[in-house]
């Protein structure tokens, strides 16, 4: 994690806020750093997380992982991460017999399908299990990302379905929290898209937005993070939040600072 | 005119945005039908029943009617909990009511049952509801009125659908705002009356009801600073721009060249033939060629 983001966010792993929906969108950058970020955010508040990990395999994360101090290998060893592989179990599904429907089902129907199963698989894994073993704070999902689910075939609606099916088990029934990103296609007219990106704004909590500089790349600064907060929970009388800094990615933090203050300029 | 959004009946619509969310409102008119003896139905589908009646009293929570759709609304549970006939089943149930009190129905949201269900269906379903009161039963007692206030997020949806709910729709409140500070433009549509479009400003306390403000002031505005002082741009030059008050009545006096004033027209009208007139001093260069002949003189003029 990175702690000066968690500054911005003003939380620590200690004292995360719970029965959230995080949504994480990248415009014109990549925005997966947040992902790993939050990825070892949660890991190190010794939560139970679901990773659906469509876009990256295990080592990718795993190598990112141990330069923010988190060991994905010994998490998943010792159970508290449950981790979904997405390009290696989607080549299962049509080489290997199923006996029970599997997580990414939908992709072997011909019509657009519904995520269902994906759902009961994200269940099974957060369920609280009353075995003793070591107590985890509270259960994690995190998607990486919603975008491809478009690109396999589905509709919008369907994939809005699942998070609000995740959100109702997550955040209502197990007071956990949710992290999902999702690409902007910006000035690519994409309908359903933006029906995403739209429709789930209007659920989450928190909005982390990556944006590159409309000037273009830049060697010392990679771009604009915009943080907006929204449905605060104690009192309607706080309007909705929004702060922009920009950042740089180095080899193993992010350097925030306000815009135009880069120490490359000044 | 916010306030009296519920003396008409019919459909309201609450269209909202990412920036300016448009719940808050909702449960601000919720709260304000339950304090007027109403019965409240809820048509709960995008927030669970505890977040939405969070922030209410208890007598006005006892008032409120929750149709849990948020749960298990497409019963992939299959636990036999999910009401039958989903959303849909509900909202129809809500036409053939018994009781002919006055109801206020709010559908939390528009937007996802426009999402799930066709949009015609929708369309007349919501129609029927709405005009409930128009068609009394056969005994002729009086139907109470119902007011349909159904939370609609504009992002989501494409000009078809939307036009199809505001031809439907008696009034529609679109959220909007400027600088923290929240408006709402009301546009109402009586029967045989001219359509009303006003903004008013406003803020929802925490207790759910209403502020109505005037609106930002004039100075909050971004683009006039009073804090800032007018910069002389003369102050501080390497050359004199300013007249001192002997210079400043010389250049008052002087006559402009072409300017008429009386002394110049006496002039011109009564030539003196002891003046002068003006003589030219012509010193010829060595280059000059001195030809008394015209040259216009081949022209045909």
């Amino acid at each position: 994690m990175f702690p000066e983001l968690n500054n911005l966010l003003n939380t620590t792993p200690d004292r995360a806020e719970q029965g959230k929906l995080t949504l994480l969108c990248d415009a014109k950058t990549d925005g997966s750093f947040l992902v790993h970020h939050f990825l070892s955010f949660y890991l190190k508040a010794n939560c139970k997380v679901c990773f659906v990990a469509l876009i990256q395999s295990f080592s990718h994360y795993n190598i990112v992982g141990q330069k923010l101090g988190v060991n994905l290998t010994m998490a998943r060893e010792r159970g508290q991460l449950v981790f979904l592989e997405g390009l290696k179990s989607a080549v299962d599904i049509f080489f290997q017999a199923q006996e029970k429907p599997h997580p990414l089902q939908f992709l072997r129907e011909a019509n657009a399908g519904n995520l269902k199963p994906l759902f009961e698989f994200v269940r099974e894994a957060l369920k609280p299990v009353d075995s003793g073993e070591a107590g985890w704070t509270y259960p994690v999902l995190l998607v990486d990302d919603l975008s491809v689910l478009l690109s396999l075939g589905l509709g919008a609606v369907a994939v809005l379905d699942f998070i609000h099916y995740c959100r109702a088990t997550v955040c209502w029934e197990l007071k956990g929290n949710v992290v999902v990103l999702v690409h902007d296609s910006g000035d690519v007219e994409d309908e359903e898209n933006d029906i995403l990106l739209n429709g789930l704004s209007h659920q989450s909590h928190l909005i982390l937005r990556a944006e590159g500089l409309a000037t273009g790349f830049c060697r010392d600064v990679h771009g604009q993070l915009r943080i907006l907060w929204r449905r605060p929970s104690q009192s309607t009388s706080q309007r909705d939040q929004s702060l922009t800094y920009q950042y740089k990615i180095q080899d193993r933090s992010v350097s925030f600072f306000a815009k135009g203050m880069s120490p490359a300029v000044l | 005119m916010l306030d009296s959004l519920l003396a008409l009946g019919g459909l309201v619509l609450l269209r909202d945005s990412v920036e300016w969310e448009g719940r808050s409102l909702l449960k601000a008119l919720v709260k304000k039908s339950a304090l007027c003896g109403e019965q409240v139905h809820i048509l709960g589908c995008e927030v669970s029943e505890e977040e939405f009646r969070e922030g209410f009293d208890s007598d006005i929570n006892n008032r409120l009617v929750y149709h849990d759709f948020f749960r298990d609304p497409l019963n992939w549970s299959k636990t036999g909990e999910a009401l039958p006939g989903g959303p849909l089943g509900a909202l129809r149930a809500m036409c053939n009511r018994t009781d002919l009190g006055p109801v206020t129905i709010a559908l939390d949201s528009l937007s996802w049952l426009l999402l799930h269900l066709p949009c015609t269906t929708l369309c007349q379903t919501l129609h029927t509801v709405s005009h409930q009161d128009s068609c009394p039963p056969g005994d002729g007692s009086p139907v109470g009125k119902v007011h349909v206030l159904g939370l609609l997020h504009e992002e989501l949806h494409g000009p078809g659908p939307m036009g199809a709910l505001s031809s439907l729709a008696q009034t529609e409140v679109t959220l909007g705002g400027i600088m923290g500070q929240a408006s709402a433009r009301i546009l109402c549509r009586r029967p045989r009356q001219r359509p009303t479009d006003q903004t008013q400003w406003f803020s929802i306390l925490p207790d759910f009801s209403l502020d109505l403000q005037e609106g930002p002031s004039i100075e909050s505005q971004p683009h006039s600073d009073p804090h800032i002082p007018p910069v002389d741009p003369t102050a501080h030059l390497t050359f004199n721009l300013h007249l001192s008050k002997k210079e400043r009545e010389a250049r008052d006096n002087l006559t402009l060249p072409f300017q008429f004033s009386s002394e110049k027209q006496e002039a011109l009208l009564r030539p003196r033939p002891s003046q002068a007139t003006s003589h030219i001093f012509y010193e010829p260069d060595a280059y000059d060629d001195l030809d008394q002949e015209d040259p216009d003189d081949d022209l045909d003029i």
